[in-house]
This record gives C-alpha cells, structure tokens and sequence, in this order.
C-alpha cells in the first residue's frame, strides 16, 4: 500500500474556464506519494484554481481529478468526509477561525472528526503547537494577537492535526520576512521526512522551489508548461520556463544552491 | 471505489502477555485506531513498582498521535516510579517518538486563563468606564472635526452627505410612515374607549396630537433609526477595520472622521427631523381615520380642535429633540465600529452593542428631556 510510486494526485486532460477566459487547457500532473511538489507559476496562471479543484471548493469543466485513486468529481458526501480527514489543508492567509484560540482551532479538526478525550486532544494540539516552532504561550492567544509568520505556523499546525497523508500548502512563504521563510522551509522538510507526508504546494518563492522541493510543475497558458525536478526544469528552452529561472531572482537563488553543493 | 478503500479498517492492539512485565503494542497506532486504545490504557493494571518493557516490534504503522499517546504512557509510568524500557520500534519510529519527546514541554494547551469573581468585576467595571471616556473623547473629536468643517465648508465631502441622506433618510421613509401610522391608530383606539364612556369624543384631537408630536414621533423615529442606521455604521467601520482599510486611509492622508463619521453625522442631523415631521403627519392622520370611524370626529371637526389643543411649542419640543438623537446615534455607532477588534465575532458583537447602547441613550434623553420640559412649564 505504501508503494513509493503510487500515485496520490492524478490528474487528466482538466478543463476550466470562466466566461470566456479559458483558465486550464488539457492539464496533466501526477503527484507520487512521498514527494515535495511544487506548482509554479505567473500569477493568475490558474495555480490556485487548481489547487481548489484538488480540495473540491470548486468544480472544473471537465477531465478528471483522482486523489488517493479516487475521483474528486461527483463523489458522495460521505466520501469526501472520510477524503478530506485524510488530506490538510493550509490557506494562503492561515484561515484561521478568528473566535477561537490557536489552541482551539489546531484542536478543532480532531474534535469534529474523533472522538478522543477533550484531555488527549489538548494534549495533541500542545504537541502539534511546539511541532511548527511556536512557544507553548501561543496556545491560548488568539489568532488576531500573533504576528503574520505565526499566523501561518499555527495553519499549518492546524493543518497538520490529523496526521494528513497530503498537505497542501497554498503560498507557505508568501508574505514572510527571508528568515521566517527560510525556517518554514526547514520546518516542511522535516515535518515531510518525520510523518511521512506527501506535500502539494503553490509557491512563488524561488528559493523554496530549489531547496525544499523534489518536483515542479510550472503552469502558464492554461499547459504545464514543465515537469522536473529543478535542475531538469533549469535545462527547458521554453521561454516563459527561461524566464522564470533566469530572472535576476532566479539566476540569484540557482547561483546560491550552486555554491551550496 | 467504495468507502472501505479511502478508509482502511485500522487497528492498534495493546496486550499484556502472562509475564506482567512486558506489554505488546502492535498493529496501526494513528489516529483512526487510537481512540479505543486511550481508554484501554486508562484502564490497565500496571505493576507497583519494578521494570516494563514495552514491547513494540508489530507496529505497524505509527503517526504523531500513536507516538504521542506511547510517550505519554511512558511518562505517566515513569511518574509513577517504574523503571520503563521501550524495545523493537523501528527507527523512523524511533525518531519520531524522539521527535515528540523533545517537543513535548508543557503538559497541554493552556486553556483560557480563570479570573475570581473580583477580578472579573473589577474588569467589567474598568471596560464601562473605559468605554464612556472612549465615547467622550469620541463626541470631542467629532465636534473638532465639525467646527473645522464648518470653517472650511469646501472640505466636507457632499457626495457622501447626500448618500447618507438617501440612505438613512429617504429609504426610511416606509418604514417609519407605516409604523407611525399603527401608533397613531393605536393611541387613538386605546382613547376612544374612555372618551366615549365621558362623552368627550373630540377630546381625541387633543390626546393624539399632542402624544405623537411631543413623545411618539421623535421616539419611533430615533428607535427605527438606531436599527435601521445605527447598525450599518458599526457594521461598515468595524469591517473597514477589519480589512485595514481604516489604516489605509490613515496613510494616505484622508483622516476617517471626515471621509466616514462627518457626512453621517451631517447626513442624520438633517434626515432625522424630517423624519419625525413626517411621522406627525402620519400618525396623526392613523388617529384622523381612528376618530372618524369610531368616534364619528370628522376630520373638519378633528383639526379644528387639533389647532386649539395643540401648540406649535409641542411640535417644535418633538422636534427639537430629533436632532439630539441623531447625534447620539451617528455617536454610538461610529464609535462602537472602531472599537471593533481584529475578528469577524467582534464585529458582530460590537454592532449589537451599538444599537443597544444607542436605543438606550434615546431613551434616557428623553427622559431627561420630559423632566427639563416640566421644569420650564413649557
């Protein structure tokens, strides 16, 4: 069951279109259990889009997404539940429930989908707290209390409360200072080898795509415009690909894991 | 594919083999599995004193919550003064349990912290009185920033003052006409029946007159308002502040009390009156039709007698009071949506909050004023 190449995500030959503006035009992507993926990307090229088709917040026009070898569209609502248990999901802008404490919300996941003692949950949500690098004091803060880099922590705490087979992680750096990016980074990595995750993310961050993730896709004109790992994709003639990776910032970050090896 | 694929029946075992000493943990510790197991371990029998080894060989798959609850179990057994070996866990399970191990510092989530009784009191008591100092200073800045409008006329943004008037008063007008009109017709009903008994039928000109032009009008009007306005204001500036909008103006230069509180305020000051005028004229026609119906007052007859019974002084005491509650309403509605704080709960909250607070101090200024009038004998 835990084959390594066992399919997680498949997706086939996905449509979508709003009015007019065709978003994705025969989209094709795998993801493998047990990788990093990274989907990249201009902005507005449909990595978003895609990413709400994949937790069925949104519905494309046709084709097909499996997850966990099973077909997203049309399934029962009762499968999507037991779906959904299985994969976490970490919004660009944390999503955090505004009412309730840091502690509550990772918590809440676990009350809604278990039926553990409210102790043991506690207890968990402390653990998954001190996991993503935030004080134990953070716990009873509410989210409008903590700064923007914990405010992602403490979704991605929440995000990974049922032991998810898939994390996604929608922008995890966007909007982090170098530094509290960089320890995300490390955070996700070692959160991926320590719990076995396979991890689906959107990223801009050129940095994060050259040292966290193990494949990339980048989406433009509605294609995938690339598939690889970095290095392959570094090789690609396509120019929006090129341009991509040999922008100031690009050239910068593939400079600095050149040096790194 | 059926449900039993996405869920794959799990199982986490937990035995004591008949050396007392050596406990079997085996099959799926993860979450699907674990909550039986959390009682199990309640309830086991754990030796006095001495050594246990766990033995944990046919795991067959663990996640942070499995290594959480062994780890947990460990503790408690080390608490409790055993001498504890865990024994045939695999090492990427090895390291994840080291992995909770050295994160696991506080015991649990701290919960909500408990406050006596008067320490409680004394907050609740500290936030009024911070409140009112608030509203204070609130009513000061207002009255700057009207002073300065009125020095420089061409600064007040009339766009935003006519759409408030459209808003807050020329969309009220159903509402506010229909409910007069019920006033009307109830007070002149409830009268009615005692007149007659006296034979005094046209002594209704004098009863509905002067309740609604003095007391009714104005009331209902500031009432429906504070509801209808009052809410949207707290509502808007509180979501403004939510969004950093508030502060997005503060940067460019657009102070929020010109851009957002003037035009309301100037906007019901003039709305309000005409309002209530326009809930006299209402009101005292559902009394017309009340006294022509069952009184047989003639509306001839009814404003004859309305002329000699009622003063312009009761009018104009209805209505000066109109522009009174406005300010208390622009006021406390303004004020509670900056007083709202980070969440979409708070802005609920403070919006309920206006419209009590608001509706409350209508009402306690009329009162005031009844007593103040009475005084004067006007």
């Amino acid at each position: 069951m835990n084959d390594v190449s066992d399919p997680i995500i498949e997706i086939r030959h996905l449509h979508t279109r709003f009015g007019d503006a065709v978003v994705h035009d025969d989209v094709n992507l795998v993801v493998l259990r047990g990788e990093i993926f990274a989907l990249a990307g201009s902005s507005g090229c449909g990595k978003s889009t895609l990413l709400r088709e994949i937790i069925q917040l949104q519905q494309p026009e046709s084709g097909s997404i499996k997850v966990f070898g099973c077909e997203v569209q049309g399934m029962r609502s009762d499968q999507a539940t037991i779906m959904r248990r299985r994969m976490g999901v970490m919004f660009e802008r944390g999503a955090l429930f505004s009412a309730l404490t840091v502690a509550e919300n990772v918590g809440m996941p676990l009350r809604e989908h278990t039926n553990l003692s409210s102790e043991l949950i506690d207890e968990i949500a402390a653990i998954k707290i001190a996991l993503v690098g935030l004080p134990d004091s953070a716990g009873a803060k509410y989210p409008a209390e903590l700064s923007g880099g914990m405010r992602k922590r403490a979704a991605l705490a929440r995000a990974i409360a049922l032991d998810p087979e898939l994390l996604i992680l929608d922008e995890p750096t966007a909007g982090l200072d170098p530094l509290s990016a960089n320890s995300l980074d490390e955070l996700v990595r070692h959160l991926k080898e320590l719990l076995g995750l396979t991890i689906l993310m959107i990223t801009h961050d050129i940095d994060l795509l050259w040292g966290v993730a193990d494949r990339v896709a980048i989406l433009g004109d509605g294609h995938v415009l690339g598939e690889g790992t970095m290095e392959e994709l570094s090789k690609s003639d396509h120019p929006m690909v090129r341009a991509y990776f040999y922008g100031p910032r690009g050239r910068a970050a593939w400079e600095q894991t050149w040096n790194q090896k | 594919m059926s449900a039993s694929t996405l869920a794959p029946k799990a199982e986490a075992n937990l035995e004591k083999t008949h050396e007392a000493a050596i406990m079997r943990c085996s099959g799926e510790w993860t979450l699907r599995a674990i909550p039986p197991l959390e009682r199990h371990i309640a309830q086991l029998a754990w030796p006095a004193s001495g050594a246990v080894i766990i033995e944990s060989t046919a795991v067959t798959a663990l996640d942070s919550v499995g290594a959480w609850l062994i780890f947990r179990t460990l503790r408690q057994l080390e608490r409790m003064g055993l001498n504890v070996t865990i024994r045939g866990l695999c090492p990427e399970y090895q390291a994840l349990l080291q992995l909770i191990q050295t994160h696991a510092s506080g015991e649990r989530a701290p919960g909500l912290l408990r406050h006596s009784f008067l320490n409680r009191f004394g907050r609740i008591v500290w936030r009024h009185v911070d409140e009112f100092n608030g509203l204070l200073a609130f009513l000061g800045e207002i009255v700057v920033a009207m002073l300065r409008a009125l020095a420089h006329p061409s600064r007040i943004r009339w766009r935003a003052v006519l759409y408030n008037l459209q808003i807050a008063g020329f969309n009220a007008l159903p509402i506010v006409g229909l409910l007069a009109f019920l006033i009307g017709v109830v007070v002149a009903f409830q009268g009615s029946v005692q007149l007659v008994r006296y034979g005094a039928n046209i002594f209704v000109a004098d009863l509905v007159g002067l309740s609604i032009l003095r007391e009714m009008a104005p009331l209902l009007t500031a009432i429906i308002v504070a509801g209808r306005s009052g809410s949207a204001y707290a509502a808007q500036i509180g979501t403004m502040k939510v969004t950093e909008e508030i502060d997005a103006l503060r940067t460019i230069g657009v102070s929020p009390m010109e851009l957002l509180v003037l035009p309301k305020m100037l906007a019901l000051l003039v709305a309000l009156p005409l309002l209530t005028v326009y809930a006299d004229i209402l009101g005292v026609l559902g009394g017309m039709i009340v006294a022509k119906t069952q009184l047989n007052v003639g509306f001839a007859d009814f404003l004859d007698r309305f002329d000699d019974a009622v003063k312009v002084s009761s009018f104009l005491v209805g209505l000066g009071k109109a522009p009174v509650f406005a300010a208390i309403i622009v006021l406390v509605g303004c004020f509670q949506g900056f007083r709202v704080s980070g969440s979409a709960d708070s802005v609920g909250h403070q919006t309920t909050v206006s419209v009590v607070q608001a509706i409350f101090l209508v009402i306690v200024f009329d009162a005031l004023f009844s007593v103040i009038f009475s005084w004067l004998k006007i």
